[in-house]
């Protein structure tokens, strides 16, 4: 079966191509994109899918999420968690390994590797944990991992304190041509801390998680990747020091990426006044002076990708006292809204630039052999309508969870059909109708 | 007389003239504190359920005294013999309790917020006894009421808070209610203790006891914690008595008529001397029995007990 998708705006960032064209997919792969298909490609059946008005991309991947599976399985599972994905305009997904038991041998890699590949629409790519048992004592069995489809490594969620563990796994991850990709936080100075430290945090008599904290641990991890030669990639990016640190090391040449997260362009700390547990989150979401930042980062192409932290809970995990509620909100059904609403439409980067944070970018970190719509990649594609006014409705996600600070808001850009392997896992081929030339 | 809000969360979000309305109410109620029946039917056939989630011997018996005195019924609630133990959440422990027909939970709890978020699930009037280090309003108002009796006013008065201002809801009530009743409000305290971006706040920032309560009308002195110096925010209960601890000669530099305040309870040596403790200018007990006034103002106002009720 051939799918021809004609008449759309397509943007293939690692192309440059950013045009009204054709897209051709053919046995789960791209036949061919470009402005006109030709006459001689034509001939066969093909279904056409009038995509004009609407933008087509590589498929979106998320190269930050949690979806739970193994042992939270009444958060999200794979499949839950996949179909929230291909909602979003996602066709891959790298989740991360702190589930329980934590991603940490090949026996776990190659369970998440089978249940999505039996569950979920979307591609998953597992990640594995710097340290067994995310216990941040010995490494895990790193290369077993890799062997076994780990793409990366990570200490998400369980940051790495000794700079010492950080050289050696550092180290490790050269050995075996992995990125890590860590989450900056220097825990001494975090304890019992629950949101940003700042003035709301004061008011609200919460005690505060000080940019510092992320800070150091950034200013730390660049210092290690630079004499280790490590592939750094640095999770969600939220203070304008960090970002500006990055900026200074790439401009020196140290293998370093980051990515952001929609809540950390759309959100300042004021959101957490009433206790609102929803806005919670590690790290946590910071002030209008990081905002600008971030956007700054964001269009000087500091700041590589966009991702979600997609991290789902149960209703009871945040309703309840602040200093109790789980850290983390759900993402992947508003990320491209988000983006296109915050980034996009208010000018700071272009459709193109957000296209290639959210696809091109995350593949070429990790690289997957995705996040293009060149000849012969896997037909991964996502067709997103720029202008389609939303409101957001967390009762019609398809994650498993409700957890996110955004219910109610008007975003615009959203996606319309999400294509992976060449087969549609979300949304419908727009004005359907078999042509035979 | 009635209050424009259902609940008393915090004195953040109290208005001047809600606030004020109670300070009255709490005169008038002093009065039958003073009789020697001290028992008026204001509130039979209420119930008042204090909801006690952290130690606090102090507080739950002024505002039980404040409940009988005006005659509700008073049940306890206290959470180390509770179904908390056996890990129900606050949400169901406050289903469960409005359940039972409460007419005010009294809620102390060691997380800030925690008050505000009862309120969410109860139709009850609830009042913060006390919600972690956010906010502590029934202490704010008989702050302000032994103030206002000794002064005759808050406006335009200097009040110094000293010590742990971070972890303490009393100071946070106190720099809400002062200022909006148009006092000026000082903090006196080292860097350790004072909270980020403390100078966004309505107040005025000392590090120097005697600068910080020079010409003062009122110096309230704060708890210092033994666990503050173990969580490593100063060295010494002995360095911090010397430099913040309030002695009758570091008084010498507020005014000649200041009031000296505590909320008790005392570390006599530490924060306070014991000849301030003790001294002329010490309100420390009247605060105590304010409490009880405040208290009951507080319920009679939310539960709008008839006015000839409190009237002989």
């Amino acid at each position: 079966m051939r799918l021809l998708i004609s008449g759309g705006r397509i943007i293939d960032p690692a192309s440059s191509f950013d045009g009204v064209g054709d897209v051709l997919v053919e046995d789960g792969v791209i036949a061919f994109c470009g402005e006109r298909l030709p006459e001689e490609m034509k001939s066969g059946e093909v279904r056409l899918y009038d995509a004009s008005g609407l933008v087509v991309t590589p498929g979106l991947i998320d190269m930050h999420v949690h979806l739970r599976e193994p042992g939270q399985e009444y958060k999200e599972t794979l499949e839950t968690g996949g179909m929230a994905a291909a909602a979003g305009g996602f066709t891959s997904v790298v989740p991360m390994p702190n589930t329980v038991p934590a991603v940490d041998n090949r026996a776990t890699v190659e369970y998440v590797v089978r249940r999505a590949k039996e569950t979920s629409p979307v591609r998953v790519w597992p990640t594995v944990a710097a340290t067994k048992g995310n216990a941040n004592e010995e490494m895990s069995e790193i290369a077993d991992c890799k062997a076994a489809g780990a793409i990366a490594v990570t200490d998400d969620a369980f940051p790495l304190q000794s700079a010492e563990m950080t050289r050696r796994v550092m180290e490790y991850c050269r050995t075996f041509d992995l990125p890590l990709l860590t989450h900056c936080e220097d825990k001494s100075m975090t304890k019992g801390a629950v949101m940003n430290e700042g003035l709301s945090a004061t008011v609200l008599g919460l005690k505060g998680m000080p940019k510092a904290a992320e800070d150091l641990q950034v200013s730390r991890n660049i210092e290690l990747a630079q004499m280790t030669g490590c592939r750094l990639h640095i999770l969600h990016i939220s203070s304008r020091r960090s970002i500006q640190m990055v900026r200074e090391a790439k401009a020196r040449g140290v293998r370093v990426s980051c990515e952001t997260c929609p809540q950390y362009f759309s959100l300042d700390d004021a959101i957490c006044l009433g206790y609102n547990t929803l806005a919670k989150c590690s790290p946590p979401i910071r002030t209008r002076d990081d905002i600008e930042a971030v956007k700054e980062g964001l269009a000087d192409a500091t700041i590589d990708a966009i991702a979600t932290d997609h991290a789902p809970h149960a209703a009871h995990e945040k309703e309840c006292e602040f200093q109790t509620a789980a850290f983390g909100m759900i993402g992947l059904e508003t990320a491209l809204g988000l983006t296109v609403s915050k980034l996009v439409d208010t000018g700071v980067i272009s459709l193109s630039e957000a296209v290639r944070k959210m696809s091109t970018a995350p593949a070429e970190i990790l690289g997957l052999p995705l996040g293009r719509l060149s000849v012969q990649s896997p037909a991964d594609i996502t067709v997103f309508d720029p202008s389609e006014e939303w409101t957001v409705d967390p009762e019609l996600f398809q994650s498993k969870s409700r957890n996110t600070p955004f219910a109610g808001w008007r975003l615009r850009g959203r996606a319309v059909t999400t294509i992976v392997a060449g087969r549609v896992v979300y949304g419908e081929v727009r004005s359907a109708e078999k042509t035979t030339a | 007389m009635t209050l424009s809000q259902k609940h008393v969360l915090g004195l953040q979000d109290m208005s001047a003239q809600d606030m004020l309305c109670v300070l009255d109410q709490a005169q008038e109620m002093k009065e039958i504190l003073s009789r020697p029946i001290k028992k008026v039917p204001t509130l039979r056939g209420k119930s008042v359920v204090t909801v006690f989630f952290e130690n606090s011997t102090r507080t739950r018996i002024s505002f039980e005294t404040a409940a009988k005195t005006l005659s509700a019924d008073v049940t306890g609630f206290s959470a180390s013999t509770s179904s908390v133990q056996k890990g129900e959440s606050l949400k169901d422990t406050i289903l469960t309790l409005s359940a039972m027909a409460a007419d005010v939970f009294v809620i102390r709890h060691q997380a800030s917020g925690a008050a505000e978020f009862v309120s969410r699930y109860t139709d009850a009037h609830v009042i913060n006894a006390g919600d972690g280090q956010h906010e502590h309003p029934t202490q704010g108002l008989l702050d302000m009421l032994t103030i206002r009796q000794h002064k005759g006013r808050i406006e335009g008065l200097t009040v110094a808070i000293v010590g742990d201002i971070t972890h303490s809801r009393v100071a946070r009530s106190n720099i809400w209610g002062l200022t909006r009743l148009g006092a000026k409000v000082r903090l006196v305290g080292p860097e350790t203790l004072l909270p980020a971006e403390v100078r966004q706040l309505p107040v005025e920032v000392f590090h120097d006891l005697r600068e910080g309560i020079r010409d003062c009308d009122v110096v309230n002195v704060l708890r210092i914690q033994l666990e503050r110096q173990e969580a490593g925010l100063f060295p010494s209960l002995r360095e911090y008595a010397q430099r913040f601890g309030l002695n009758s000669n570091a008084l010498r530099e507020a005014r000649p008529d200041v009031l000296v305040m505590h909320p008790g309870p005392m570390n006599r040596g530490v924060e306070i001397a014991a000849d301030v403790a003790d001294g002329e200018f010490s309100v420390v007990e009247e605060q105590v029995s304010n409490g009880v006034a405040v208290r009951m103002a507080l319920l009679y106002l939310l539960l709008g007990g008839s006015d000839d009720a409190v009237a002989h």
